[in-house]
C-alpha cells in the first residue's frame, strides 16, 4: 500500500507538471539528483531533513494510535526550539555531553508543556484536541517572533534571530557532511517506540483505546482518557525534542520559519507508515528526500519547490482511502 | 480630538479590512460545521480561490476573478467531501491533505502562468465603494461604508446564513445532521447529501475569501499567501460559538488584533505586538473551555 501511495503521488506530480506545461522528466531528474544523487545529497540534504520528519512522525504515530489527533506538532516543535535556544545560550561552561543533554531534554519538556493545555482542556472540559492544538501553532509562531525580537534577540539587536548557541550544546557532525547525531537519536526513538507498542502493557492499552472506546471497555478496565492524555503528552515531548535537535544539530540559532511545515508533513509521514515506527523511519527518509529534492527541482528545472506538497497530499489521501473499511478510532489508520 | 477620531477610524477600517476574508471563510465554515463537517481543507480552498481570482481577473476583469475563485473553492470542497463524507475517510486528515495539496498545486500553476517574475501588480482589482452619506460618518464611516465589495458581501451574507440555518426547514435538517447524523437519517434526512452540500457551500465562501485577499487587498498572488488564515477562520468559528453573529464579532476581534500592530507602528510605539496577536487565540482557547459564554460544538462534528 505504502509503495503504491508513493508511486501514485509521484505520478500525480508528473501528470500535474506535464499538464501545467513543465518538463516533467527534467524536474524528476532534478528531484532525484537533489535527494539521492550522491553522498553529500543523501547525508547533508535528505537525511538532515529526514531527522525532524522522522522524530515528529514518531510522536504523531504515538498520539494517533491512541485516537488523539495532535495537529499541533508544529507549535510543539517551536516550543522545543525556543527552550533549546534559551538553554543552549547558557551552557557554554558545561562539558559537551551534559550541555547537549540539558538542551534537548529542556526542549522535550517544553514540547510536553505546550501540549499540556490541550490535554488539560480535553480532560477537564472534553474539548477536542484537534482545534486546541491547531490554535496553539499560531501562538507558538507569535511567541518565536516575540522571542527573536525581544528576550532572545542577538546581541547587536539588529536581526530578528537569536545568537548562536554555545558550541558545547551542539550535536556532533558526521565529518565532511551536515548530518548530525540527531539521526541515531531518531533511530533509537523508533526502536523504543516499537518496543512500547508491541512489548508492553501500555502499548496494548494504547491500541485498545485507539480501536475505540468500546474496544477499550471490552479489553478490561482501561481509562481511555488517561491513556489518550499520556499519548498526547508523549507526542508533544517528542515534537519538542525534534525542535531541540533542529537547533542543536542544524540551525544553532532560533529564527522565524525555522520549520518549513515539518509538523504538518510529519502527519503524512506517520500515516504513510500506518503508524508503525519502522515505517515512520522509512517514510521520514522518503519525505526528507522529497523536501531535499524540491530545492534542486526549483533551481534546475524551474519547478516551484512547493510542488512536492502535491505528492504529500496524494500520499495522505491514498493512504486514508486504502485504510478505510476497517472502522473505528485510529485502527482505521493503522 | 479630531486627530484621535481619524486615528481610531483608520484603525477600525484596517480591522474590518483584515477581518473581511476571515469572516467570509468562517461564515462558510460555520455552515459546514453545523452540518457536522470540520473542514481543515479551508486553508487550501482559500488559497485555490486566491489563485483562481488572479487568473480570472487577468483574463476577464475582477468579477470574473470572483466567480472563478468561488468555483475553485467549491471544486476543491467537492473533492474534500468526496473523500471525507462520501468515502467516510477521517475528516481531519483529509482536510490537512487538501490544504497541503493546494499549496503545491497553486504554486505550480502560478509559476507556469506568470513565470518567475510573477503576476506583478497588473491584476485588475476591486476598488473601494463608498456608500453615500454613511461613509462620511466619523469613526465608523470609513470602516464599514468605504470598503471594497467583498466586505459588503460578507456583511450581507450574515443575515442570510442566519436565516437559512435557523429559520428554514433546510437549515433544521442541516443542524440536525450536525447533531446526530443517525437520528437525522431516521427523520428522513440524507446526511451525506446535506454534509456534501454544506461543505461545498463553505468551500465557495472560502474561495471568495481568497479572492478578497487578491482583488481587494494585496493586488496579486504569492505562494502560500493565505498564511494560515483558513485555520484562523476555524478558530473564529469556535470563538463565535457556531453562530453567524458571534462569528462576525470574533472575526472583527481577530482583525483588530492584527490592525493594532499597524496602529502601534503609526504611533511609533515600541509595544510587543505579538502579544496582541496571541490574544484572540487565547480567547478561543477560553471559549473552548466554556469560559466565554456557553459554547457547544455540534455533537456529531468530525464524526460519521
Amino acid at each position: 500500500m505504502a509503495v503504491a501511495a508513493v508511486l501514485l503521488g509521484l505520478l500525480a506530480l508528473a501528470v500535474g507538471l506535464r499538464l501545467a506545461g513543465y518538463d516533467a522528466g527534467a524536474a524528476l531528474a532534478a528531484l532525484w539528483r537533489g535527494s539521492f544523487g550522491g553522498w553529500y545529497a543523501i547525508t547533508s540534504a535528505t537525511l538532515v531533513r529526514a531527522v525532524p520528519l522522522t522524530v515528529i512522525g514518531l510522536g504523531i504515530a504515538l498520539a494517533f494510535r491512541a485516537g488523539a489527533f495532535n495537529i499541533g506538532a508544529e507549535g510543539q516543535f517551536y516550543a522545543g526550539a525556543i527552550a533549546a535556544t534559551w538553554i543552549g545560550l547558557r551552557v557554554a561552561t558545561l562539558p559537551p555531553p551534559l550541555a547537549v543533554a540539558a538542551t534537548t531534554a529542556g526542549a522535550a519538556v517544553a514540547g510536553a508543556l505546550w501540549v499540556g493545555l490541550p490535554v488539560l482542556l480535553r480532560l477537564r472540559y472534553g474539548v477536542t484536541e484537534v482545534i486546541s492544538t491547531l490554535v496553539l501553532n499560531f501562538v507558538a509562531e507569535a511567541l518565536v517572533s516575540l522571542m527573536v525580537q525581544g528576550p532572545l534577540q542577538e546581541a547587536q539587536g539588529i536581526y530578528p534571530q537569536s545568537d548562536m548557541i554555545a558550541p558545547a550544546a551542539r550535536l556532533p557532525l558526521l565529518p565532511g557532511t551536515r548530518l548530525h547525531a540527531g539521526l541515531p537519536i531518531a533511530l533509537v526513538g523508533a526502536v523504543g517506540l516499537w518496543y512500547l507498542f508491541t512489548r508492553t502493557l501500555w502499548g496494548f492499552r494504547l491500541r485498545a483505546v485507539g480501536a475505540g472506546p468500546r474496544a477499550a471497555r471490552i479489553s478490561g478496565r482501561i481509562d481511555a482518557e488517561r491513556v489518550a492524555a499520556a499519548a498526547l503528552l508523549g507526542s508533544g515531548a517528542i515534537a519538542g525534542l525534534a525542535g531541540g535537535i533542529e537547533v542543536t544539530g542544524v540551525s544553532y540559532a532560533l529564527f522565524q520559519n525555522l520549520s518549513p511545515g515539518y509538523g504538518f508533513t510529519a502527519i503524512a509521514v506517520a500515516l504513510l507508515a500506518r503508524l508503525h515506527p519502522r515505517g515512520v523511519v522509512a517514510a521520514g527518509v522518503l519525505f526528507g528526500a522529497l523536501e531535499a529534492g524540491a530545492g534542486a527541482m526549483q533551481r534546475d528545472a524551474g519547478v516551484p519547490a512547493v510542488a512536492v506538497y502535491l505528492v504529500e497530499a496524494v500520499v495522505i489521501l491514498v493512504a486514508i482511502l486504502a485504510a478505510r473499511g476497517h472502522r473505528g478510532g485510529a485502527e482505521e489508520l493503522a | 480630538m479630531t486627530e484621535l477620531i481619524v486615528l481610531a477610524g483608520g484603525f477600525l477600517a484596517a480591522a474590518v479590512r483584515v477581518a473581511t476574508p476571515l469572516l467570509l471563510a468562517a461564515t462558510g465554515e460555520t455552515i459546514a460545521e453545523r452540518a457536522g463537517v470540520l473542514n481543515l481543507g479551508l486553508e487550501g480552498m482559500m488559497l485555490a480561490g486566491a489563485l483562481a481570482a488572479t487568473l480570472g481577473a487577468t483574463a476577464g476583469g475582477p468579477w470574473a476573478g470572483v466567480a472563478a475563485a468561488v468555483a475553485a473553492g467549491m471544486l476543491l470542497a467537492l473533492l474534500f467531501a468526496a473523500v471525507a463524507v462520501g468515502a467516510r475517510a477521517n475528516q481531519i486528515i483529509a482536510g490537512t491533505a487538501i490544504s497541503l495539496g493546494a499549496i503545491g498545486l497553486t504554486g505550480m500553476v502560478y509559476r507556469q502562468a506568470y513565470g518567475v517574475a510573477g503576476a506583478g501588480l497588473d491584476v485588475p482589482t476591486l476598488a473601494a465603494l463608498s456608500v453615500p452619506v454613511l461613509s462620511d460618518i466619523p469613526l465608523v464611516g470609513p470602516g464599514f461604508f468605504r470598503q471594497p465589495a467583498p466586505t459588503y458581501m460578507a456583511l450581507a451574507a450574515l443575515p442570510l446564513v442566519w436565516w437559512l440555518l435557523f429559520r428554514t426547514r433546510a437549515g433544521l435538517a442541516l443542524r440536525a445532521t450536525g447533531e446526530s447524523a443517525r437520528l437525522a437519517r431516521a427523520a428522513g434526512v440524507r446526511p451525506r447529501l446535506v454534509r456534501t452540500l454544506a461543505t461545498v457551500a463553505g468551500g465557495g465562501f472560502a474561495g471568495l475569501a481568497g479572492a478578497t485577499l487578491v482583488l481587494a487587498q494585496v493586488g496579486t498572488f504569492a505562494e502560500r499567501m493565505t498564511a494560515g488564515r483558513g485555520y484562523v477562520a476555524i478558530a473564529i468559528v469556535v470563538l463565535g460559538r457556531w453562530h453567524p453573529v458571534g462569528v462576525a464579532v470574533a472575526s472583527l476581534l481577530f482583525g483588530a488584533a492584527t490592525a493594532l500592530q499597524y496602529l502601534f507602528q503609526t504611533l511609533g510605539l515600541e509595544v510587543p505586538y505579538q502579544l496582541f496577536l496571541m490574544l484572540p487565540y487565547a480567547l478561543t482557547l477560553l471559549a473552548l473551555a466554556g469560559a466565554v459564554g456557553r459554547v457547544r460544538a455540534p455533537a456529531d462534528l468530525a464524526r460519521d
